[in-house]
């Protein structure tokens, strides 16, 4: 039985971050923990926070499971935890701006070319071209778990678009609407300067062209989309507007919107479609979504686009394994947060330890995402084990495993009460004229006991994260 | 605004509206129904009632034979019928779910409380459901709708696309619905001025709501020329031609002060609404209703036209 | 050589168009082996976009239209001095690294035959240029040249297993054969000056560049057996056809749309 590290109790007695939290629940009497948890979820429906799992039908209006108890961090484990996201947020643009224009790292030797410039994600369409202020992934999310009280993991970077911010900001709002008394008792770091804090991040990338405040718009794919919510929330909490690929056009080297006034002119895109959607003249052209012509435009400097086309060469789970050089080379600093360690089966050695040892690792494909397509060894069956030996063989190059994570736990409300279970973390980074972090993010939990799977497609549900004031 | 958020807006008032056409469309059906026949039966009847709530074609396609309970269950809870009070619902809310923002969130509970609870109304048995009761339903969510967005909506321009959308729908249905009586009358022109017709035309008036006030204006006798001029000319009456081309020029002007533009479609307006202000209930009756109403009904639809390139098609320079 | 070019390229569309949008890659390359000596592109009735140059080192401008559109043309022209550098794109100024080529197109897709005529062609070969050279030849002898038995989506697999194609079946053909020997290849398009036969519908053409690390990117043409000459002028690459294509456009609307291209090369003796 491995030993998990437990959030709140330490060989039985309270951490500190958790001090106030104890009474709390034990002042709970069971109905009125009921009550507030039907309140809780009558809310997120009448907000409209649903999410829809891609390809398992049902109930379109599914909710993520709201835990109300909340993770809780002291003021000196975020510092640390901070200083560490910062630091890989800006090695990760450093990187991406380095391989799309000299590419030092990979004439240094410090990380292999073909991983780099054969990779899918690698977009030679904007080689040679400089997003404003250099900066490629303006939000990024990096997922962390701990397993102890000192120790965290970065288990993968997100460059893209990392989904998500609007639960962080909802179970905040829900909290303190159902328990203002908490907290009246305990400091809380505030969450709710995200949305200012993402305008001001996307409107200091405004182009060069921009002479004067920026409009800004958020780029959805549409409200089929599971995390179109997230996207209508977003643009409300900034003030600006909703955007899909129709409602765009370019002309005169500008990106315009259609509006009832005529055209308006847009400076920022935070676009939430995937690279391959954005233009069907320079990338799929059976696209509906994007908007064609924006890539020229964008190229020769005309509209800004978040997350620059190309920033997943960043998050890539094999380029992973090279962000802690990555934090040298660019930064001449020592990594605050370790990577847990991989093994690439795409090398030979490497692939007989992971076929070996299938039991005991997680293997994931290297483009998967959401928890698809993974293999958690201790929890799986002999006959997925062997399903996921003969892909791995099949295909190498397309898989990494990783040891199984002891993931440390924290209470949950569960049907017979309170028990531990497994979370992660991950915070929002934003990156612009200023690097910024609010206190906080997005508490995964796997509500199932045992389960180390977190992804809200997978029954994990999330939490409340609170950093205490000092 | 966004030109795709404005149709979204005008869509949203539009399916309200038209959820409740459709609602007291089936009442002014059930109650034609439950008259002595007027020797063609009751079967036309309703037969008349889908022609003029332009579903005839629909139905006949997937139900044969208009049997009262068929129809109310296409009108009412068809899913394939896009004009079923299920279908303007499901839509309107979807529709609010699109420009979320755009609205507060009490017009959006509005909307999805009607979604929701037309959801469990629609899993019911149809036995357990009556007609009466189910119009009563439309009737208040469409006002609970109304009400919230009176009460809590910015004045904006999104304002006035949603007002526009209502106005023009109105004025379609409105035009319709007085329709019916063409379609019921038509193949005996001896019952005009008879007893069964001024009982249909009282029907027509209580499916608008609209019996007391009725009264309140005229008073006296009710006869056919009242009534059209009530439904027709009256600017007192909410849901007339005349007041709702009157909110569809008010809700243009507004647009045009908004924007510092004006176009045709104002000016079309504008004249649509001289024309009513011109017109007596005798000369209606001399056009012949149905010619006049045929007609009007086409102008709001090239009005609509008129809105639709100027402001919701994203064409706008 | 200095070689005046006329290029018109029409779309009609049978209903009106909502809109247009084109990009364009239709500036002749700068390189030791051509200067330009006047060059311009218009689209008539279009309104000019942003303009850039790519990381590849091809200029792009960006035009649009406004609807209703019926009928779209495009039309560049100019004057370019050419020298004769066999095959060798020198003086090109350029950001992207050529491993980037190595990646795959639904067009270069390598079957089993593509395969085996590579690894064939290139054994005993002593160096990477040899390489190049063998494989542009085995592509030339595989696929004869005849017109109209494939069309713009063949594939390289599909039109070796033809045995036929034109020059863009050969193009697609070099890059899969070269790309898996580990060579990067890219697709070029521009003109030939035919001198001989100045069949107008021959002007526009296509090849392929492969990149050999102590020379750089040389061209090759396999459906005249030959590397560039003075008679051809470079537009653009890209890692096919369709990424390469001089011309990229989509128009907004429901009508069906037929298209018209006239090239015109003449040379000028000095």
């Amino acid at each position: 039985m491995t030993n998990y590290f437990n959030e709140m109790y330490d060989a039985g007695k309270v951490r500190e971050p958790y001090a106030r939290l104890e009474g709390w629940t034990k002042d709970m009497p069971a109905e009125l923990r009921q009550m507030k948890q039907a309140e809780a979820e009558a809310l997120f429906r009448r907000i409209g926070i649903t999410f829809a799992v891609y390809g398992e039908g049902g109930d379109p209006d599914r909710l993520i499971p709201f835990d109300m108890f909340p993770r809780v961090f002291t003021q000196l484990e975020w510092r640390r935890l901070e200083r560490g996201i910062k630091q890989r947020a800006r090695a990760l643009n450093a990187f991406l701006l380095d391989v799309y224009g000299r590419g030092e790292i990979v004439r240094a030797g410090k990380i292999p070319a073909k991983l780099v410039y054969q990779n899918e994600a690698f977009e030679r369409a904007v080689t040679g071209f400089t997003p404003p202020r250099g900066i490629y992934s303006h939000i990024v999310g990096i997922d962390l778990v701990r397993t102890g009280p000192d120790d965290f993991y970065v288990l993968e970077d997100n460059c893209r678009t990392p989904s998500g911010v609007s639960y962080m900001l909802e179970n905040r709002e829900i909290m303190m609407r159902m328990f203002p008394q908490i907290f009246r008792e305990n400091r809380i770091e505030p969450v709710d300067g995200y949305a200012d804090a993402l305008r001001r991040t996307l409107a200091s990338v405004a182009p060069a062209k921009c002479d004067r405040e920026p409009t800004i718009a958020i780029l959805t794919p549409g409200h089929f989309n599971s995390a179109y919510y997230e996207h209508s929330f977003l643009a409300d909490l900034m003030g600006v507007e909703l955007v899909e690929g129709a409602d765009l056009f370019v002309e005169g080297g500008f990106v315009w919107m259609r509006t009832t006034e005529g055209p308006k002119k847009l400076d920022v895109i935070y676009r939430r479609i995937d690279d391959a959607f954005l233009d069907p003249l320079c990338f799929r052209p059976d696209s509906m979504l994007g908007v064609p012509g924006l890539m020229d435009v964008y190229r020769s400097g005309g509209v800004s686009i978040c997350s620059a086309p190309g920033a997943g060469v960043a998050d890539d789970k094999a380029v992973y394994t090279f962000v802690p050089e990555m934090v040298r080379f660019y930064l001449g600093e020592e990594p605050i947060l370790q990577n847990v360690p991989t093994w690439q089966c795409a090398k030979a050695d490497e692939c007989k330890y992971v076929l070996e040892n299938l039991g005991d690792l997680v293997v994931k494909e290297v483009h998967g995402s959401g928890g698809y397509g993974m293999l958690v060894g201790p929890k799986s069956t002999k006959e997925q084990i062997e399903t996921f030996r003969a892909k791995i063989t099949e295909d190498p190059d397309n898989y990494i495993a990783q040891p199984t994570l002891a993931l440390s736990t924290t209470p949950t409300f569960v049907e017979e009460g309170i028990a531990p279970r497994h979370v992660d973390l991950r915070p929002y980074c934003l990156v612009g004229e200023k690097i910024e972090l609010v206190p906080g993010g997005l508490t995964r939990v796997a509500l199932t006991e045992g389960s180390l799977v977190v992804n809200s497609s997978q029954g994990g549900g999330v939490k409340d994260t609170w950093v205490l004031a000092e | 605004m966004l030109s795709r958020t404005a149709e979204n807006l005008f869509w949203i008032a539009r399916y309200i509206e038209r959820a409740e056409t459709m609602a007291r469309l089936l009442e002014v059906g059930a109650r034609i129904a439950l008259m002595p026949s007027a020797g063609h039966g009751y079967r036309s009847e309703w037969e008349s009632l889908l022609q003029a709530s332009g579903t005839s074609e629909g139905f006949a396609a997937k139900y044969g034979d208009p049997v009262q309970r068929n129809i109310e269950s296409y009108l009412f809870f068809d899913r394939d019928n896009p004009s079923s009070v299920i279908s303007c619902i499901a839509r309107a809310r979807e529709n609010a779910r699109i420009v979320r923002t755009a609205m507060t969130s009490q017009v959006w509970d509005a909307l999805n409380m009607a979604y929701q609870e037309i959801r469990q109304l629609e899993r019911k048995p149809r036995s357990e459901l009556e007609l009466t009761e189910l119009t009563e339903w439309v009737n208040r969510q469409a006002a609970l709708v109304r009400g919230t967005m009176d009460a809590t909506l910015l004045r904006n321009d999104g304002y006035s696309f949603l007002n526009l959308g209502f106005a023009l729908e109105r004025a379609d249905n409105t035009a319709r619905l007085i329709d019916v009586k063409y379609y019921v009358l038509l193949p005996s022109v001896d019952f005009v001025g008879s007893g069964l017709d001024n009982y249909q035309w009282q029907t027509l008036l209580r499916a608008f709501s609209a019996t007391r006030a009725f009264h309140w204006a005229y008073g006296g006798e009710v006869t056919a020329a009242k009534i059209a001029h009530f439904l027709i000319l009256n600017r007192q009456s909410p849901r007339s031609l005349i007041s709702a081309t009157n909110a569809a020029m008010e809700h243009l002007d507004e647009l045009s002060h908004n924007y510092h533009k004006s176009g045709p479609a104002q000016m079309r307006a504008r004249a649509m609404l001289g024309e009513l202000a011109e017109t007596r209930t005798e000369d209606i009756f001399e056009e012949g209703l149905h010619e006049f109403l045929t007609r009007f009904i086409r102008e709001v639809g090239e009005l609509t036209e008129m809105v639709h390139n100027a402001y919701l098609s994203g064409e706008a320079r | 050589m200095i070689l005046t070019v006329n290029h018109v390229t029409t779309y009609q569309y049978d209903a009106p168009m909502r809109s247009a949008v084109q990009s364009l890659r239709l500036f002749p390359s700068r390189f030791d082996g051509q200067r330009i000596i006047r060059w311009d592109v218009s689209v008539e009735g279009g309104i000019r976009g942003g303009s850039f140059k790519d990381g590849a080192g091809d200029k792009i401008e960006a035009w649009s239209v406004r609807g209703p559109v019926a009928e779209v043309t495009i039309t560049a022209t100019g004057q370019v001095e050419t020298t004769d550098l066999a095959g060798v794109l020198r003086g090109h100024r350029e950001h992207v690294p050529p491993l980037s080529y190595l990646c795959e197109t639904p067009a270069t897709w390598v079957d089993d035959a593509l395969e085996t005529l590579a690894n064939e062609a290139i054994l005993g070969a002593e160096d990477d240029l040899e390489r190049a050279h063998r494989l542009a030849r085995a592509v030339s002898s595989a696929i004869a040249y005849k017109p109209g038995v494939t069309h713009a989506h063949t594939t390289a697999a599909e039109a070796l297993a033809l045995g036929e194609g034109v020059c863009q079946d050969h193009a697609h053909a070099l890059i899969a054969a070269a790309r898996t020997v580990g060579l990067p290849a890219r697709y070029v398009s521009g003109y030939l000056f035919a001198r001989d036969d100045g069949e107008p519908h021959e002007a526009a053409h296509a090849w392929a560049e492969v990149h050999v690390p102590t020379i750089g990117w040389i061209g090759f043409d396999p459906a005249n057996e030959c590397c560039p000459d003075e008679r051809y002028i470079r537009l653009g690459s890209g890692a096919d056809a369709r990424d390469a294509a001089p011309i990229k456009g989509i128009a907004l609307g429901l009508g069906e749309e037929s298209l018209d291209v006239a090239v015109a090369l003449e040379a000028t003796q000095q």
